[in-house]
């Protein structure tokens, strides 16, 4: 469980190529092989597939039931009413407004928590103070507690001070949930570099913010990429502190998206759904294929966050 | 995780950390070391110690829509009593150990399968990673209202198969209350399946090639060799797997949410779900807290579990 065995020797591992049994040439398994993992793909692409054919469908096509078909008539309307016009409970504003919640929650709530993360990190590593330990495994400790365990408490102290159901609110709970995995993503990241570098530093007589800014920082970088990366995904992901700390004004897109598939008036519009759907899975996909191997680090490491 | 906790503990001692003996005077580093980590101090003691406190007194009062702490609101285990003669809990139990031993098992042996076949030097390897894992990047919400159409008897599966011609063909796990759950873990497979096997592939290319050669002079057969040799010698990865999924079952809340809200009826509840209802919709916080402490109740087994591996894994180190 620890991020070593996770979180970067595990990817280049994964990237080291295989090893295993050797291939012969073309025999009856290794057909097998191929035929397991085409079909496997198969199954993993279908969802993909169907998200994408059925938001290109005009209604009338979809009632004919054709659910894998590719559309006889591309139409981009739904992919315009998802957008702007689809009603989301009340208000009909498509998911635009949820996509520019997104985007602002994602963008602070990251950058937030990531600085504060890497700080813990850093303080841990080379500034451990009595009691830091166990501190620290408390923290991690709550990275394995169910949210619902902590959600009401939250909940009463955010009242209490003004925050709930606010733009600050939301980041406050991205920034909480975030700090266990984040924070033992940098710890381990600092721990593992020279001791010389720390002491020389502090031979030099650099402080602890000197060598924070000046020498961690600009060594980080890799593994902030990766925790950049973990919370980007995992904030647009969110959908739990969306629905009860962002409140209406600041409700993300994966909430609205649930509102507009789940708004019961009226016919059920799949294409307009499916639309909506690719729009919220836009960019965590994005992130993911430009990212490449950086995300399978990320997720190595951060799958505890769930 | 004492694992997790003490990881890295072999590199950080024998670092200069000033401060960290107790011995030396208070040095002004520290204090700003401590300044630095306000916010993880105020996280770890003030949610994940005080409020899971809290929580757990709250559970022994019958608090409604507000926290009630007047001595006439201590009910005493009343709300456990009650939790586990609520309908709609015992089925969220139920469910939760349905999905959860159903969808960590296929998740694992899946996710091992895949890992196998990926490790046959196979062409287009990062291909196939890519579509295993990209479920992963969607969130679940997204994973449930996609499998809920293609799993909707009117449009789906099912009704393109009929219209092939297969008339009386019947697939449509989620109307049906005892079939459901099955659609909810082939969903949750999708969206998780890759992770295991990326963890799983990682673990595989951690084993030693001299095993590999070993066994093949041995004249061990391929598949035995990865199922009785190579298994067992990847405890860490199965176990980070393991574990991985077992927090996730634990929080699935999302996944139901968008796929099918519980339904039909409450054939798919889950405790996620009665925790949130019972502190918004339905104002009855005490009892929301008794199944939040419920919930904690299997993670702390599990970190003892991982704490007590750990602790003798380290005792067999010390005395070899």
């Amino acid at each position: 469980m620890s991020t070593e065995t996770m979180a970067a020797p595990a990817a280049s591992r994964i990237e080291a190529g295989p090893r295993g049994a050797k291939p012969k040439s073309l025999t009856f398994s290794r057909v097998g092989i191929y035929v397991f993992l085409v079909l496997a793909a198969l199954f993993f692409l279908m969802p993909l597939w169907v998200m994408v054919v059925t938001s290109l469908k005009a209604m009338p096509e979809i009632q004919l039931r054709h659910i894998f078909q590719w559309p006889q008539q591309i139409t981009f309307e739904p992919w315009l009413k998802a957008w702007d016009t689809a009603c989301t409970g009340r208000d009909c504003n498509g998911l635009k407004p949820g996509f520019l919640n997104s985007v602002k929650i994602t963008l602070v709530g990251t950058t937030v928590s990531i600085i504060i993360a890497c700080l813990n990190g850093y303080a841990l590593s080379f500034w451990k103070y009595k009691g830091a330990n166990v501190l620290f495994g408390l923290l991690v400790f709550g990275a394995f507690v169910p949210y619902q365990v902590v959600i009401y408490p939250l909940i009463v102290a955010f009242r209490e001070l003004g925050i709930f159901g606010t733009f600050p609110g939301i980041i406050v709970i991205h920034t909480i949930f975030g700090m266990p995995i984040l924070t033992l993503l940098f710890r381990n990241f600092f721990a593992a570099l020279p001791p010389e570098l720390f002491k020389a530093a502090r031979v030099d007589g650099a402080g602890f913010w000197q060598i924070f800014f000046q020498i961690m920082i600009p060594m980080a970088v890799p593994i902030t990429i990766v925790a950049v990366i973990l919370q980007v995904t995992g904030i647009w992901n969110d959908f739990l502190f969306g629905t009860v700390f962002a409140g209406r004004e600041n409700m993300p897109m994966t909430v609205q998206l649930n509102n507009i598939v789940n708004t019961t008036t009226g016919v059920r519009e799949y294409n307009v759904h499916m639309a909506a759907t690719i729009l919220t899975a836009a960019v965590p996909l994005a992130v993911y294929f430009i990212s490449g191997k950086w995300f399978v680090r990320g997720i190595a490491a951060g799958a505890v966050k769930g | 995780m004492a694992q997790l906790a003490t990881a890295k503990e072999d590199g950080v001692a024998g670092r200069p950390a000033a401060g960290s003996s107790g011995r030396k005077p208070f040095r002004l580093t520290t204090l700003m070391s401590i300044i630095g980590t306000a916010p993880l101090i105020v996280t770890a003691v003030g949610v994940f110690f005080i409020c899971i406190i809290y929580s757990f007194v709250l559970s022994f009062t019958n608090s409604r829509i507000f926290p009630a702490f007047g001595a006439e609101n201590f009910v005493g285990g009343e709300q456990y009593a009650r939790l586990w003669s609520t309908g709609r809990w015992l089925i969220s139990v139920n469910n939760i150990w349905f999905f959860g031993l159903l969808s960590i098992a296929a998740n694992m042996i899946a996710g091992y399968l895949l890992a196998v076949f990926m490790d046959q030097r196979i062409k287009a390897e990062d291909w196939f990673r890519s579509i295993f894992l990209y479920p992963f990047a969607m969130s679940l919400v997204i994973t449930g209202l996609v499998w809920r159409w293609i799993l909707d008897p009117n449009y789906g599966i099912q009704a393109t198969v009929r219209g092939l011609g297969f008339t009386d063909f019947a697939f449509a796990p989620l109307v049906s209350a005892d079939t459901a759950i099955y659609g909810l873990v082939v969903a949750g497979i999708w969206n998780g399946v890759g992770v295991t096997m990326a963890i799983m592939l990682a673990g595989l290319r951690g084993v030693d090639a001299e095993i590999w050669k070993a066994a093949k002079i041995d004249g061990i057969p391929t598949w035995r060799t990865y199922l009785f040799i190579v298994l067992p010698m990847m405890k860490g990865a199965l176990l980070t797997a393991f574990i991985l999924q077992c927090v996730g079952v634990v929080r699935v809340y999302d996944l139901i949410v968008a796929m099918t809200q519980g339904g039909p009826g409450i054939a798919t509840q889950m405790p996620a779900i009665f925790v949130i209802q019972h502190i918004t919709d339905r104002s009855n916080v005490g009892l929301g807290m008794a199944a939040a402490t419920m919930m904690l109740l299997p993670v702390i087994l599990l970190l003892g579990l991982q704490v007590f591996v750990q602790w003798r894994a380290n005792r067999v180190k010390e005395s070899a």
